[in-house]
């Protein structure tokens, strides 16, 4: 008697909350999708409101130029996050990069400014995509987590930045190479923020409709069924590294043209902000979920945020505290939406 | 008739323990199979011998009278050999269509299939034909895995199998995470399976589920195939005592009769 009454106990509250549970589990995920929107549109009608000028024209261009910076590198993150990995190497090789097609271009600008900037940006191309096909090797062929290698990876990077530049900047870039980074793109588009776009609808449709990004999506979710399934799994996270590393090369080069100036500070924090956007987009860091589309949101608002703080002439060290706190955040509601599901 | 799939003589041993000793097994067009056997009798490697997860040390295996060697699991299903595995094989986070035709995506036709995009409209279709000849009720092929229940992702797993194991689909346990309701529903659609003439065999450890869909009950004792019986002229005692090793004796007249 104990017994059944035990058990049609626990089926009772069981059963009770089941209804509600369902309801608030839907309510979750339609908000899972949205709220990031909704909060960058907060955030926009605050800035706006503190200061006017945080919605002209001239704010328009700065921050979606500022964004690129952190869309580019997010959006390889957001392939590698999906696989339920991740690439901390990406600011540094971003970095390395621009240094390598940097010194190319001006060791090469005697032999004509135009082969020596196609010369240099391929350089940087190949930096980017060795360093990414050397995570991807390492990873699947070591069995040592992402986070290890990446990281070490990010040294590496690191070092050799500051060893070829010898830890200053590299100045007399060809001058075309400005008139380039500066140009307006179909009257809205800095040409950073259109060859961005441009990746970003690539990256969309190619992570939606084709069998690569099928497979992205099937080795996060579930990597042993992946196997199983007969889908090459090693060789489709090493193409997903790769790809996180040319796009890193690829922003480290769109940086180039908007400095005329090869930093080797440049892409130091980066990829704390990619993955930040990554994950308030909505990616999950236990793989499997994710879209191009949070991604933009996502570096949306962390771009807004910081170009906003600098208009409201907040002191910058701020920004990586806020970040720090958004990062934790989104975090926090990924974990809570993949207890739910 | 000739058998899709013999195993004849199958002998596997991890390092020193035997874990199958001796197994000879057939299985004809369009049957259900129940594999029966108390623990450790050697199903689940029996099973992972026939879906070239592990290789035999002795023995052969032939598929329409032709001996053939499953160096891996995928060579095992290009010969048709399709298995479910006991833990679902399934990517939660992908949907149902996608789940069904995963590592075997139809591409588009031209440039853009040469570019690896996807077809989804023809695999939904597929799957929603799939699905309705099976008659498995998911309410969409585009539902997320991880929201269906425990029995419509077996029958997710079993769908999958069924599409693409010609020659056999092998189950292991399906049932054994499912309540009455959900099972009586797997064993509907091992039937439907049964029906488009794609034979099952199937690891079982109840009996009334086996009795239910088998045409033919098979016992494994100890590593040994003990007893080759018809489901319908053995009953649920006989059948208790070839596992339990109660019944051995007729083993050897079995054996002699099968060969004389
Ligand atoms: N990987 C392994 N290494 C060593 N011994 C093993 C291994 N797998 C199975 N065995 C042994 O082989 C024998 C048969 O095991 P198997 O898993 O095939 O039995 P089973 O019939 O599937 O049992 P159950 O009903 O419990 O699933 C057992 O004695 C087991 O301990
Ligand atoms: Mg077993």
């Amino acid at each position: 008697m104990d017994n059944i009454d035990g058990r049609v106990q626990t089926e009772d509250s069981q059963n009770v909350p089941a209804a509600p549970r369902a309801k608030s589990r839907a309510w979750l995920k339609r908000l899972g999708d949205f709220w990031t929107l909704g909060i960058l549109v907060i955030i926009l009608a605050v800035f706006g409101i503190l200061q006017p000028s945080f919605l002209s024209v001239s704010n328009w261009f700065n921050t979606t130029t500022y964004m690129t910076e952190t869309l580019l590198l997010a959006i390889g993150e957001t392939y590698v996050i999906i696989t339920a990995g991740i690439d901390l190497s990406v600011g540094a090789v971003e970095g390395l990069a621009g240094i390598v097609a940097a010194l190319v271009m001006v060791a090469l600008e005697p032999h004509g400014a135009t082969f020596a900037m196609i010369a240099g940006t391929l350089a940087g191309m190949l930096t980017g995509v060795l360093f990414g096909l050397l995570n991807g090797l390492v990873i699947t062929a070591m069995k040592v987590t992402p986070f290890i290698v990446t990281l070490g990876t990010m040294g590496i990077a690191t070092g050799l930045t500051f060893i070829l530049s010898g830890g200053t900047d590299v100045v007399n870039l060809p001058n075309q190479l400005s008139n380039i980074g500066n140009a307006t793109v179909l009257g809205v588009f800095s040409f950073p923020t259109f060859v961005t776009v441009l990746c970003l609808i690539a990256a969309g449709i190619i992570l939606y409709q084709t069998r690569f990004g099928r497979y992205v999506y099937a080795i996060g979710s579930n990597a042993e069924a992946a196997r199983r399934a007969g889908i090459p799994v090693n060789r489709n996270l090493i193409k997903v590294y790769t790809l996180s590393g040319a796009i890193a090369a690829l922003s480290g080069i769109l940086l180039l043209t908007r400095f005329a100036t090869g930093s080797p500070l440049t892409g130091t924090n980066d990829e704390l902000n990619a993955i930040a956007a990554v994950v308030i987009g909505g990616t999950s860091l236990f793989g499997g979920r994710g879209t191009i589309v949070g991604t933009l949101i996502g570096a949306a608002i962390i771009s807004v945020l910081i170009t906003g703080l600098v208009i409201l002439s907040v002191q910058p060290y701020w920004q990586t505290v806020a970040i720090g706190v958004i990062i934790i955040l989104a975090v926090w509601i990924d974990q809570f939406r993949h207890r739910m599901a | 008739m000739e058998p899709v799939l013999q195993a004849k003589g199958i002998q596997k041993y991890y390092g020193s323990v035997c874990a199958i000793e001796h197994i000879d097994f057939e299985i004809y067009p369009g049957e259900v199979v129940a594999l029966l056997g108390d623990n450790g009798a050697g199903k689940s490697t029996f099973i992972k011998i026939l879906s070239g997860v592990v290789k035999q040390n002795h023995g052969q295996i032939l598929i329409d009278g032709k001996p053939v060697q499953f160096a891996s699991p995928m060579e095992a299903r290009r010969f048709g050999v399709e298995t479910v595995y006991q833990d679902l094989a399934l990517a939660p986070d992908l949907d149902v269509t996608a789940n069904i035709f995963l590592g075997r995506e139809i591409l588009r036709g031209g440039l853009l299939g040469r570019l690896g995009f996807l077809d989804k409209r023809e695999m939904r279709g597929q799957v929603a034909g799939r699905l309705d000849q099976l008659k498995v009720s998911i309410k969409s092929v585009a539902q997320i895995v991880s929201e269906l229940s425990g029995g419509q992702r077996q029958a997710v797993s079993i769908v999958r199998a069924a599409s693409w194991g010609r020659k056999l689909v092998i189950m292991d346990e399906p049932t054994a995470a499912l309540g009455v309701e959900e099972s009586a529903k797997v064993l509907d659609l091992i039937k439907q399976v049964k029906a488009r003439g794609i034979p099952v065999l199937l690891v079982t450890h109840t009996l009334p589920y086996a009795f239910d869909v088998a045409d033919r009950i098979v016992v494994l004792r100890l590593g040994r195939s003990v007893a080759d019986l018809r489901a319908d002229a053995t009953d649920t005692n006989e059948v208790v005592q070839w596992i339990t090793g109660s019944k051995t004796v007729d083993r050897i007249a079995e054996l002699q009769g099968h060969r004389g």
